[in-house]
C-alpha cells in the first residue's frame, strides 16, 4: 500500500469516528426529552417545577402514587384495563381475518390479487374522520356508545389492511410446495393455516401484532368520540391533563410514562418489523 | 389499477384442474379472502358513504326536525367560511412543514447510522424511542414539560446561558406543534431511509470509489438516486399520516391560536357545534385533499412493490 493510501485510510477513520461521535450527540439530543420526563417522573412537584431544573433533586415515587389515584384523582386502572382490552381482542380478530385472507393473496392467489391488495391499502389513506359522525350516530342510535367492543370493531378495521400486507410478504416466503405437500395429505384449509402455515410465519405474525398492538394502543380520536366513562382507554385518560392543574408535572410524567411503558417495550423488541408496518410492507 | 403482475403459479394450476367443479374452486380460492374484505368494506367504506349523503344535509343534531337537502350549500360555507378556510391552509402549513424538516432531519441520522461506529444499536435505540411514545403522552411531554414558560426544560436550559424565557406556545403555536411531530416523526423517516441506504448495491459504490469517485459524488450520483424512492415513499405515508393529526393539534393547542388543522375542525364542528352538514362537508374536504395524495402514494408504494415482485 502506498503513503498516500495509508494516510487517506488514516483520515477516513478519524472522519468515522467523528461522525460516530456527531450521531451519539443527535441520538442523545433525541432521547433528551424522554430522560427528562423519566426523571422528573421521580422528582416530588416541587423540584418537578423549578426554574432552573433541579437536576440532582432526591427521588421519590409520588408522582406514581398521585397518578394512580393515591391523591383522590381517578383512577387509570380502568382506562388501562379498557386499553388492553381494545387492543388486544382487537389484534386477535386482525390475525384471525388477516391470515387466512393473506394466504388468499400469497400462497393460493385469487386473480386480480394485486388490486385487492391495493385496495387494501387505499382504505387506510382514507383519513378516520371522514368517517367518525355517521359511527357516531350509528353507535348512539344502537347503544353501542360508551362500549369498549365498538372500539375492538372499529380497530380491527383500522389494523386489517396493515396486518394483510405485512402477512402477505411474510407468508409469500413460504415455499408452496410444503403446503401442495399437505393439500395432498388431504388437509383442509383451517387445518393448514393452523398447523403448517402458522408455524412457519410465526416470526411475521408476531411483528404484524405488535404493529397493530401499538397502533390500537395510541388510538385517540375514536376513543375520544365514542366512549365515555365507562369504556375509556388510556389515551383518553390522558386527554385529562391537557389543563394545567398547579404543580402537577411529575403526575404528568409519570403517567405519559406508564402509559407509554406498552409501545415502547413493543416497539423495542420488534425494531426491524416496525418500518414494515409501518410503510404498509412497501419497504422490507 | 390494473395488475400488471404475472400470474402466479398457483393460479394457472387451478385452471388447469378443469370442470366440473371450476366455479367451486374459483370460490373456494376466494372464501379465505372475503371475510377480511368484507369487514373493511363494511366498516370502512359505508360511513363514508352516509357522511357524504349527510353532507349535503343542513343537519344540526340540536335541532333535528329542521333537517333538510341543501345541495352543495355546505360545502360553499365551508369554503367561504373564514375560519374554515385557514384551517385547511393550516392543514398544508403543518403537513408540509412536519414532513419535509422530519425527511430532512431523517435523512442525515439515517446516513450517519449507515456507517458502523461503537454503539451503533444503542444510538438507533435511543433515536426511535421519541415515535415509541404514545402520541398524546408526547405532546403533554412538550406542552408542560418542555415549553412551560415558567418550569419547563427549554426556559430552564435558557436560564442557564442567561437566554431570554419565551412562552413558546403563545408566540410561535403552529411551529410548537410542528415541532413535537418533527420529534415524533424524523425517526419514523430515519428507519424507512435506513432501510433503503442498506439496499443499495455495495459492489457498485466500491467500484466507484476503487475510480476515485469522492464521498460526495458517490452520494449525490449513486446513493441519492437510490433513495429517491424512499424518500418519496417516506414523504408520502408521512402526509398521510401527518395530515390526519388529530392529537398534537388537541393536545398542545386544543386548536386555538390558528392551529385548528382539518381533523381538529371536523371533530369540533360536531362533537361542540353538533353542525353534522358542515362536518361532514369538511370530512369529504379532508378525504379529496387525502385522495390526491393518495394516488401518488398508491404509485410510490406499487412501483416499490412491483421491483419486489420482480426480484422474487
Amino acid at each position: 500500500m502506498s503513503a498516500v493510501a495509508v494516510r487517506l485510510r488514516h483520515r477516513s477513520r478519524r472522519k468515522g469516528v467523528g461522525l460516530g461521535l456527531v450521531a451519539w450527540l443527535l441520538g442523545i439530543l433525541f432521547f433528551l426529552p424522554i430522560a427528562w420526563m423519566a426523571l422528573t417522573s421521580f422528582h416530588s412537584e416541587e423540584d418537578a417545577a423549578t426554574n432552573p431544573p433541579s437536576f440532582a433533586a432526591s427521588l421519590t415515587l409520588d408522582g406514581y402514587r398521585e397518578f394512580f389515584g393515591a391523591g383522590g384523582g381517578a383512577s387509570p386502572w380502568p382506562a388501562l384495563i379498557n386499553s388492553t382490552v381494545a387492543s388486544v381482542a382487537s389484534t386477535l380478530f386482525v390475525l384471525v381475518l388477516a391470515l387466512p385472507a393473506a394466504y388468499a393473496l400469497s400462497i393460493r392467489p385469487v386473480k386480480k390479487w394485486t388490486d385487492v391488495l391495493f385496495f387494501f391499502l387505499s382504505t387506510k389513506m382514507l383519513p378516520a374522520v371522514a368517517g367518525l359522525l355517521p359511527l357516531y350516530l350509528f353507535a348512539k342510535n344502537t347503544d353501542m356508545l360508551d362500549n369498549i367492543w365498538l372500539l375492538v370493531i372499529l380497530y380491527t378495521s383500522m389494523n386489517l389492511p396493515i396486518a394483510v400486507w405485512m402477512m402477505h410478504s411474510f407468508l409469500a416466503e413460504i415455499p408452496v410446495a410444503i403446503i401442495e405437500a399437505a393439500r395432498v395429505d388431504g388437509a383442509r384449509l383451517p387445518t393448514i393455516l393452523a398447523r403448517v402455515v402458522a408455524p412457519i410465519a410465526l416470526p411475521g405474525i408476531a411483528a404484524t401484532a405488535l404493529i397493530c398492538f401499538i397502533f390500537s394502543w395510541n388510538e385517540l380520536l375514536f376513543a375520544r368520540v365514542l366512549t365515555g366513562v365507562v369504556a375509556e382507554t388510556a389515551p383518553v385518560f390522558l386527554t385529562g391533563f391537557i389543563t394545567s392543574q398547579g404543580l402537577f408535572l411529575a403526575k404528568v410524567c409519570a403517567a405519559s410514562l406508564v402509559i407509554s411503558l406498552p409501545v415502547l417495550a413493543a416497539g423495542f423488541a420488534a425494531q426491524d418489523k416496525l418500518v414494515q408496518g409501518l410503510s404498509l410492507g412497501a419497504v422490507k | 389499477m390494473t395488475a400488471t403482475t404475472t400470474a402466479p403459479v398457483a393460479t394457472t394450476e387451478v385452471r388447469t384442474t378443469r370442470p366440473p367443479s371450476a366455479r367451486l374452486r374459483a370460490w373456494a380460492t376466494r372464501a379465505p379472502l372475503l371475510p377480511a374484505l368484507i369487514f373493511v368494506i363494511v366498516v370502512t367504506q359505508l360511513p363514508f358513504v352516509a357522511t357524504l349523503v349527510i353532507s349535503f344535509f343542513d343537519w344540526n343534531s340540536l335541532y333535528p326536525d329542521a333537517r333538510q337537502f341543501t345541495g352543495i350549500d355546505n360545502y360553499r360555507e365551508v369554503l367561504t367560511d373564514a375560519d374554515l378556510r385557514h384551517s385547511v391552509w393550516t392543514t398544508v402549513l403543518l403537513t408540509v412543514a412536519v414532513v419535509l424538516a422530519s425527511l430532512v432531519l431523517g435523512l442525515v441520522l439515517a446516513l450517519l447510522l449507515d456507517r458502523r461506529f461503537k454503539g451503533r444499536g444503542v444510538v438507533r435505540t435511543l433515536l426511535i424511542a421519541p415515535f415509541l411514545v404514545v402520541p398524546v403522552a408526547a405532546a403533554l411531554l412538550w406542552k408542560h414539560v418542555l415549553y412551560n414558560p415558567e418550569y419547563g426544560l427549554f426556559n430552564g436550559l435558557l436560564h442557564y446561558v442567561g437566554g431570554p424565557q419565551p412562552d413558546w406556545i403563545s408566540n410561535t403555536p403552529l411551529l410548537a406543534v410542528e415541532a413535537a411531530l418533527v420529534w415524533q416523526w424524523t425517526p419514523f423517516m430515519m428507519l424507512i431511509l435506513l432501510a433503503g441506504l442498506q439496499s443499495r448495491d455495495h459492489e457498485q459504490i466500491e467500484a466507484a470509489r476503487v475510480d476515485g469517485a469522492s464521498d460526495w459524488q458517490i452520494f449525490r450520483h449513486l446513493t441519492l438516486p437510490h433513495l429517491r424512492r424512499y424518500l418519496e415513499l417516506g414523504a408520502l405515508l408521512g402526509s398521510i399520516y401527518i395530515v390526519q393529526n388529530f392529537d398534537a393539534v388537541f393536545t398542545i393547542t386544543s386548536g386555538g391560536l390558528g392551529t385548528a388543522n382539518l381533523p381538529y375542525t371536523v371533530y369540533q364542528s360536531f362533537y361542540q357545534a353538533h353542525e353534522n352538514g358542515l362536518a361532514s362537508a369538511a370530512g369529504v374536504l379532508v378525504v379529496i385533499g387525502s385522495i390526491i395524495i393518495a394516488t401518488f402514494a398508491l404509485r410510490v408504494v406499487s412501483s416499490l412493490f412491483r421491483e419486489e415482485v420482480s426480484r422474487a
